[in-house]
């Protein structure tokens, strides 16, 4: 199985490096075709990996394949570790970024940088399984800074935009602050245990769970919360919690591809991942547990209300990844990881299904991305429209979809827990289940139903993308709609993920769901008399009333409550306190350091200083110099007589 | 009669106005140049006495020495005179302070 787990990492970085480094000689065909064989095999035989780990073919594999380097005992290896939790990341991963390379294929068809783009997306695939197959603290790091760099490069990929110079740069800022945590927790970690390999460090948890350590002054904190705290702070960078989710939505300004498979599907599930594999470190902290639940909580509830204001489509579905983002930590605080990385899963689907369906809007009016210009697409592009339908129905969690499934559980799941924070996060992700719909659906209606507010020259040339674009957004919608069925049940309620993950008795909220669980159709059923079914509909129909039946409601209620609409379209002001207190203050810092510490410090006194004091010194000594001849010789006797004297004496 | 310190007296005598010359002098760079001889005179002295009070004729042999490289100083100093008072056109010694700091 070495072998074929060697040949899923390396197949898409092979590609990335051809296309990437020679890119001129392969010509824009080679590229495309090269990088999506390279995708293709890793995805076939990430299915394989996945079908054999479910059979039983394979065992669950935990090897170093290469030793880099052993410094004082700490051995630092490249391995993977492959079992259940993994293959299904493997597989969400390659299966989307496949979609996103053909899709692009279509999107970027007139555009520079195409041999570029193929490499970086590939590349990121490489990054991306680096990150899930891991079987160490360190490669995981690799991984997760080598997804950092490609989101970086592709962000920025029309690098003359000074907007999307702008947006990369706060990206990677942002995610720096994350990491930072990441990585103290990671050094949290090795300290305690000496090993970078997870199961040596799992294996040590209990003696973890009791270590204390002091941070500042003499109070004592428990190790294991310092640890995963700073772990999730990590996460927290990468799949954009509050307050470090600033920089998803300006992330939109990369190419759609790119929003669809980084800043959707798989990139920004890292951190839900991250935890999830880290869940038997977690379980042993209720702390790090409620403050991941609370954080997520309010990612959920808050980011979705932003999406209510906006009028870029990307940004719609941007705020909404960020509200899913934060549904799934919310699972993960729960302890129902499980249920997390499920709906991850469903969410890759349904979301990068949405982003496509977008960017095919997008190419159909010649790259206009404001929804007011948009309306009455429906009967221009009708299999956007039907595969929109789809994601968005899955994204509301209208019963029988993919995301029904995922999010009722979610929700159920939250509502079982008992730890400090649970309730506000079980009413938070209720109350997300209405901002859901209602923002979903005003992007849907404003889209393709109402009045027609096209441009009249972008009208004329308005007809569906070719079957590049359409072709993903079909093989998308279908998981997004059907998904759920066959996994439903082992994923969150059999044993799928066996010692993958870890939850202690007290925790085990999916074990009490499991209890009254009797197959999908029951599930299915008892959604019906739930009121997050209910919370959904209703938010679909103010959205219908608001934006179809009375579109002048919106102004009024904009004006009406102009404070909070203001406050939204300001994003909480969180940017402006961004930019003028943490930005602004690290450059006062850095002037500071730099006019004090640099120029007046180190320049004026050490290095000038001490030119100075010398010149001064000499200026002073030189006097002694009369050029008198007199004078010399009159010196040269009296030394003589005192030398003289002194040998005399 | 006259003893080892008389010789002596005069000699550090000739030596101590030879050196108040060169200290005092301010004008003329040619008494300078004499006062250095002097100097060398009142050296010669020395030898001299020493050797005729001791019997031993090494110190008047010194003399020799000395006397030659005197006339060879005197020689380049005149010298090196003429060719300073050529650009300078003054043999003033306050003059001279061109090393003045």
């Amino acid at each position: 199985m070495e072998n074929i787990y060697l040949t899923i990492v390396l197949s898409p970085l092979l590609a990335a490096i051809i296309a990437g480094l020679f890119g001129r000689q392969v010509g824009r065909a080679g590229a495309h075709t090269l990088t999506i064989l390279g995708v293709a095999v890793a995805c076939g035989l990430s299915m394989y990996v996945l079908w054999a780990q479910l059979t039983g073919a394979a065992a669950v594999y935990n090897e170093t394949v290469y030793q880099w380097m052993s410094v004082g005992g700490i051995n630092l290896e490249v391995g993977f570790l492959v079992d259940r939790l993994t293959a299904l990341m493997m597989v969400v991963v390659t299966f989307v970024s496949l979609m996103v390379h053909i899709y692009t294929i279509g999107y970027m068809h007139d555009d520079n940088g195409y041999q570029r783009f193929f490499s970086y997306i590939s590349l990121f695939t490489f990054a991306m399984l680096m990150l899930v197959m891991s079987n160490n603290f360190l490669q995981l790091f690799f991984g997760w800074e080598a997804v950092g760099v490609v989101s970086y490069l592709l962000i920025g990929f029309w690098y003359k935009r000074p907007t999307a110079i702008f947006a990369n740069m706060k990206a990677f800022l942002v995610n720096r602050v994350g990491d930072f945590g990441f990585l103290l927790g990671i050094a949290a970690l090795l300290m305690y245990t000496g090993s970078l390999d997870y199961a040596e460090v799992f294996a040590q948890v209990d003696g973890l769970a009791a270590a204390q350590i002091n941070v500042i002054g003499d109070g004592s904190w428990s190790l294991l919360t310092l640890a995963c705290i700073c772990l999730f702070i990590g996460a927290m960078g990468k799949s954009a919690q509050v307050p470090l989710h600033v920089w998803l939505p300006d992330s939109m300004e990369g190419p759609t591809p790119i929003s669809a498979l980084i800043h959707a599907a798989t990139m920004v599930t890292a951190g839900i991942f991250m935890v999830a594999r880290m869940s038997p470190l977690f379980e042993f902290s209720e702390t790090a547990l409620t403050v991941v639940l609370v954080i997520g909580a309010t990612t959920a509830l808050f980011t979705g209300f932003m999406g209510l204001v906006q009028n870029d489509i990307k940004r719609v579905v941007a705020y909404s990844t960020l509200s899913q983002l934060g549904y799934m930590t919310v699972a993960l605080g729960a302890s129902a990881y499980a249920s997390g990385v499920f709906h991850l899963m469903t969410h890759a689907f349904f979301k990068a299904l949405l982003f496509l369906a977008a960017g095919s809007v997008i190419i159909a009016l010649h790259h206009e991305q404001d929804m007011r210009k948009m309306g009455g697409l429906k009967k221009y592009l009708p299999i956007t429209y039907w595969t929109s339908l789809a994601g968005s129905l899955a994204l509301i969690g209208f019963p029988g979809t993919a995301g029904f499934f995922s999010k009722d559980a979610l929700i159920e799941a939250v509502g079982y827990s008992t730890i400090a924070g649970s309730g506000y996060a079980y009413f938070c992700v209720m109350a997300g289940v209405l901002i859901t719909a209602l923002y979903s659906f005003r992007m849907f209606f404003l889209v393709f139903h109402g009045n027609e507010r096209i441009d009249e020259d972008a009208r004329h040339h308005l007809h569906e993308p070719g079957w590049v674009v359409t072709l993903p957004l079909v093989l998308l919608a279908i998981p997004s709609l059907v998904i759920g069925w066959p996994t439903v049940g082992p994923l969150l309620f059999g044993d799928f993920f066996g010692n993958a993950i870890f939850v202690t008795d007290a925790h085990d909220v999916l074990g009490q769901l499991g209890a009254d669980y009797h197959g999908p159709m029951a599930f299915l059923l008892h959604g019906l008399t739930s009121p997050v079914l209910y919370l959904a509909l209703s938010g679909v129909v103010i959205a219908w009333y608001m934006y179809l039946k009375n579109p002048l409601l919106p102004k009024t209620v904009k004006d009406r409550f102009g404070f909070i609409y203001r406050l939204l379209e300001n994003k909480y002001y969180l940017d402006d306190f961004n930019e003028k207190v943490v930005a602004r203050g690290s450059r006062l810092l850095g002037k500071g350091l730099w006019r004090g510490g640099d120029t007046t410090v180190i320049d004026g006194i050490l290095i000038n200083g001490t030119a100075n004091s010398i010149g001064r010194f000499a200026g002073w000594v030189r006097h002694l110099q009369t050029g008198y001849l007199y004078h010399y010789a009159f010196v040269m006797v009296i030394g003589m007589v005192v030398v003289v004297g002194w040998f005399i004496w | 009669m006259l003893t080892l310190t008389h010789f002596l007296m005069l000699s550090g005598a000739l030596f101590a106005i030879a050196m108040a010359g060169i200290f005092i002098n301010r004008k003329n760079m040619i008494l300078l140049l004499m006062c250095i001889e002097l100097l060398l005179l009142a050296v010669n002295f020395n030898f001299i006495a020493f050797s005729h009070f001791l019997g031993n004729a090494d110190g008047q042999i010194f003399v020799f020495f000395i006397l030659t490289v005197a006339a060879a100083e005197a020689a380049i100093g005149l010298a090196i005179l003429v060719t300073l008072f050529r650009t300078r056109a003054s043999i003033d010694v306050e003059d001279m302070d061109s090393l003045k700091g």
